[in-house]
């Protein structure tokens, strides 16, 4: 490996940084887009120069970039979103009943095989597909047109669709999340969906343990371990061992058990992190403390990692799609905050320092490992 | 600038917001062709034929709503609640004023 580019997403533009496989020296490029919020970018798997980018804005709507030399040029590609056939209805925060309406991509997921593949998940909660480098977007609607997508209802943040997972062993089954929903699994590309939120207990919910309307934050896997899932709910940190069938919580000694980020070392499918946050509304550390907590067993033991992270009046927050690992080992960690700091680690979590530190507040942190 | 005075084919002026400008890569104004007589309508239809790019910044790619944080001025006039047919003001139509898009001026 001879480096890693890390590509953040923040609420006034996207930043691309850079550095060789010791990921000590970062050169800085952006801001991107300026003034535009940079939901989410990432790279694509097999084409390491071919990223997009979801730029929007509460003026102008959706735009969607693609660059095809690594993040120095930018091209704006195909930017419309459009539901297929009938529209239908979800819940809306007051229970009654709102039509779906397209408001932005949350989520870019290219194809593991294909560069001109690519998932995005959007708000109002849907998934579309691209297979034409993002000249133009499909919705799979399947998705949104399940039998209990009436009874979804948004988030505080709006009925987004911000997780898509794609199972390296098997190129028709994905998982994918939408708060506040739950999570969903496809086995036939997207054509149809199943709930998979067996065992996840919700107390805000009339029944804790319904189908759907569970608030999951984001999920993670192990690239060659596809049918272990962790997940990171509005509370509780869960494991399935079973592609999602069913659940079990390990939240085990984490000081809270709300949050946003999970993620698992590429080189050890058992050690996870996660940033515990506190809740309900106040949303940053606990005692002002940023630290990333790691379980080396695969949940319900977990250490704080403390070694170059704030621990003292720290009160930003780590957004879902804010934290990424790279494929070196040691594995590195990169995690981004509401207060515009990028803190990376090359040795595993065991120690923390920060890339930049004053960015606009950041929304995602995706990584790439360069060949 | 000397736009033509027929009731179809007239050139436009058109002034848009710093970040519309950004993405279609034009300076302060551009100038468009109608293929309709000037209206909202026209004007818009022209700019997206001549800069893609901006298709759904301005009005929504489905509904064809205006998008509610801008906003169409010319003349002095605030024409954003006019229907979309409605004919712009002369002076726009002759090239004579611009037809202005305009962020509101909100947000952190």
């Amino acid at each position: 490996m001879s480096g890693v580019r890390v590509l953040v997403g923040t609420r006034k533009g996207a930043f691309i940084l850079t550095a060789d496989g010791m990921r000590q020296s970062w050169e800085v490029s952006g801001p991107h887009f300026g003034g535009w919020e940079i939901y989410h970018l990432k790279g694509s798997p097999v084409d390491s120069n071919r990223l997009y980018a979801s730029q929007s804005s509460g003026w102008f709507g959706q735009v969607m970039q693609r660059s095809d030399d690594g993040g120095k040029t930018w091209t704006p590609v195909g930017n419309k979103f459009a539901y297929e056939g009938t529209t239908g209805t979800h819940q809306w925060y007051d229970g009654t009943p709102h039509p779906w309406e397209f408001k932005r991509v949350w989520h870019v997921e290219p194809s593991l095989t294909d560069p001109d593949v690519v998932f995005a998940g959007v708000e109002d909660a849907a998934m579309f597909r691209t297979t034409d480098g993002g000249q133009s977007w499909q919705e799979l609607p399947g998705l949104r047109t399940h039998s209990t997508g009436n009874r979804w209802q948004p988030g505080a943040g709006g009925m987004c669709l911000h997780t898509i997972l794609l199972d390296p062993s098997n190129a028709n089954r994905m998982f994918i999340a939408i708060s506040a929903a739950g999570a969903f699994r496809t086995d036939d590309g997207g054509q149809s969906w199943r709930p998979i939120n067996k065992g996840l207990h919700s107390q805000y919910i009339p029944d804790p343990a319904a189908e759907v309307g569970h608030c999951v934050h984001r999920l993670a896997m192990h690239r060659e371990r596809p049918d272990v899932l962790f997940m990171q709910k509005h509370w509780d940190v869960l494991r399935s061992n079973n592609a999602g069938e069913s659940w079990e919580e390990i939240s085990g000694n984490l000081p809270t058990d709300f949050g946003f980020v999970i993620d698992v070392n590429t080189q050890q499918p058992d050690t996870i992190y996660v940033v515990p946050i506190k809740s309900d509304s106040e949303h940053y550390p606990p005692e002002g403390k940023l630290r990333v907590y790691r379980s080396r067993t695969g949940g319900n033991e977990w250490e704080p990692l403390t070694k170059g992270l704030p621990q003292r009046d720290c009160y930003v927050n780590v957004l879902r799609d804010a934290m990424a690992v790279d494929s070196l080992d040691p594995c590195g960690i990169y995690f981004g905050t509401t207060g515009g700091q990028v803190y990376g680690s090359a040795d595993g979590g065991d120690s923390w320092s920060p890339i930049v530190r004053d960015l606009p507040a950041v929304v995602s942190v995706e990584v790439q490992s360069l060949p | 600038m000397n736009g033509l005075r027929c009731g179809t084919g007239a050139r436009v002026r058109v002034v848009l917001p710093a970040h519309l400008r950004t993405l279609a890569g034009v300076g302060d104004e551009i100038a468009v062709d109608l293929d309709a007589a000037a209206t909202v309508q026209s004007v818009l239809d022209a700019v997206e034929r001549d800069y893609p790019v901006l298709c759904g910044t301005i009005r929504d790619h489905v509904t064809q709503r205006r998008r509610p944080f801008l906003r169409f001025f010319a003349c002095g006039e605030d024409l954003s609640h006019h229907f979309v047919d409605v004919p712009l003001p002369a002076a726009v139509a002759a090239g004579d004023e611009p037809f202005m898009v305009i962020g509101a001026i909100a947000g952190g």
